[in-house]
């Protein structure tokens, strides 16, 4: 394994491995950045979510950590205007085709997008876009869980959880655009489609698109 | 559920895959060569091209209803394709869309039953200035009302009673 390599995030420093990638480095570290899609074992990230941006010294605009490899001496910054605004925007995009009612939700406060906005201080309201109300069907085939994809951030982290941790791959993305949705082969219900129903997706979903039973009941 | 057809379909789907290699990334001339051929994508011929390509038969399916190329029903002998371009969409194209629907009991991109009508929604045909438009087997027909719909069904051999029910998009 490579020797350690020293970095600065909001000037503090910190080590991490060369070749990491600064998203994980950073929350190794217990500095906080926002983040829904990144896998840290994956080596081609999606980077789909646009939440992660940081800013380091010496690139002229923000980028996505979960795919910036770590170099020695780095120097990086979390909150900047410019990450500010590309943040909350990217938030409130998300927002505006996700069905909120927290007091609803099984995840409430132990999910990732309150954290996201407790975080950065965002609101969890949708003022000036118009709001995507999909009402799809939820699905509660496997029993011990429920997929709501209303409630889905299309982070892809359940398809990635299904197919290379449980080794099963029923799970992925399927039609475009706004009807863009996470489903299996020909959108059938999940128990039918072959789940062993490891629950590997559900512990790997960071909205409120997968929750266990226990958490709707408790 | 497998029909009658499905033998002949799995067949060609065969030898289709036959004269590839058979690596992930042929999927899509492998899709495009069986929609050719069959006219759509059986279900049981993605399945096919999935296990012998060893991907997840979801990442089929995701390619499939990701290209607007492919139709995972077989065209119809009547091929209804209503205009949802701009200039159509103003005009009412989707209320023309939704009298098809109910009309053949069947939604956009579905087939009934009996395969005499598929139903599909277009962009711009190239007449905006005749919208709300709709193409019913390679013939334009201009400003279309709800009751013109009717009629266009009814010259085309189309009874009420015959909706019964659509092709299962079920597994
Ligand atoms: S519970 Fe089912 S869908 Fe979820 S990861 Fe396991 S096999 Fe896949
Ligand atoms: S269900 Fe959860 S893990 Fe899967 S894509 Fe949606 S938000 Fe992400
Ligand atoms: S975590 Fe980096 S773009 Fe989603
Ligand atoms: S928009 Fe329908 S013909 Fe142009």
């Amino acid at each position: 394994m490579a020797a350690k390599v020293k970095i600065t995030i909001d000037g503090r420093e910190i080590e991490a491995s060369p070749g990491d990638r600064l998203l994980w480095a950073a929350l190794d570290s217990g500095i906080y950045i926002p983040h829904l899609c990144g896998i840290r074992e994956e080596n081609h990230p999606p980077a789909s979510c646009r939440l992660c941006f940081v800013e380091i010294a010496g690139m002229p605009n923000p980028v996505t950590s979960c795919t910036q490899p770590v170099t020695a001496g780095m120097v990086v910054y979390t909150r900047s205007s410019q990450v500010d605004r590309l943040v909350r925007r990217g938030f409130q995009l998300l927002l505006s085709a996700y069905h909120l009612r927290c007091g609803e939700c099984p995840k409430n406060h132990t999910c990732e997008i309150r954290r996201i906005a407790k975080e950065r201080g965002l609101k969890l309201r949708v003022k000036d876009l118009r709001p995507l109300d999909r009402d799809l069907p939820v699905d509660a085939s496997a029993g011990d869980f429920v997929y709501d994809p209303n409630r889905c951030v299309l982070c892809g982290q359940c398809a990635w959880a299904c197919r290379h941790r449980a080794g099963v791959g029923i799970l992925g993305f399927v039609r475009r655009g706004m009807e863009r949705r996470i489903a299996t082969f020909g959108e059938a219900p999940i128990l039918a489609s072959g789940c062993t129903r490891c629950g590997e997706c559900v512990k790997a979903c960071p909205a409120g698109g997968l929750t266990f039973q226990k958490e709707a009941s408790g | 559920m497998p029909d009658v057809e499905n033998h002949d379909e799995l067949r060609q789907v065969t030898e289709i895959l036959q004269r590839h290699s058979l690596e992930p990334g042929n999927l899509i001339p492998i899709l495009q060569e069986v929609q050719e051929e069959l006219q759509y994508l059986p279900r049981e011929g993605m399945r096919l091209v999935g296990r012998s390509l060893g991907i997840p038969e979801v990442d089929v399916y995701s390619v499939a209803t990701f290209y607007n190329q492919f139709r995972l029903n077989p065209p119809g002998r009547n091929q209804i394709k209503v205009c949802l371009g701009t200039a159509c969409h103003m005009m009412g194209g989707y209320i023309i869309l939704d009298c098809f629907e109910r009309r053949l009991n069947v939604h956009e991109g579905e087939t009934t039953p009996d395969r005499e009508f598929s139903l599909e929604r277009v962009a711009c045909v190239g007449c905006c200035t005749l919208a709300p438009v709709t193409v019913v087997n390679e013939k334009t027909e201009g400003k279309v009302t709800p009751t013109r719909v009717d009629g266009i069904l009814a010259g085309l051999g189309f009874k009420k009673d015959q909706a019964a029910g659509k092709v299962e998009a079920e597994v």
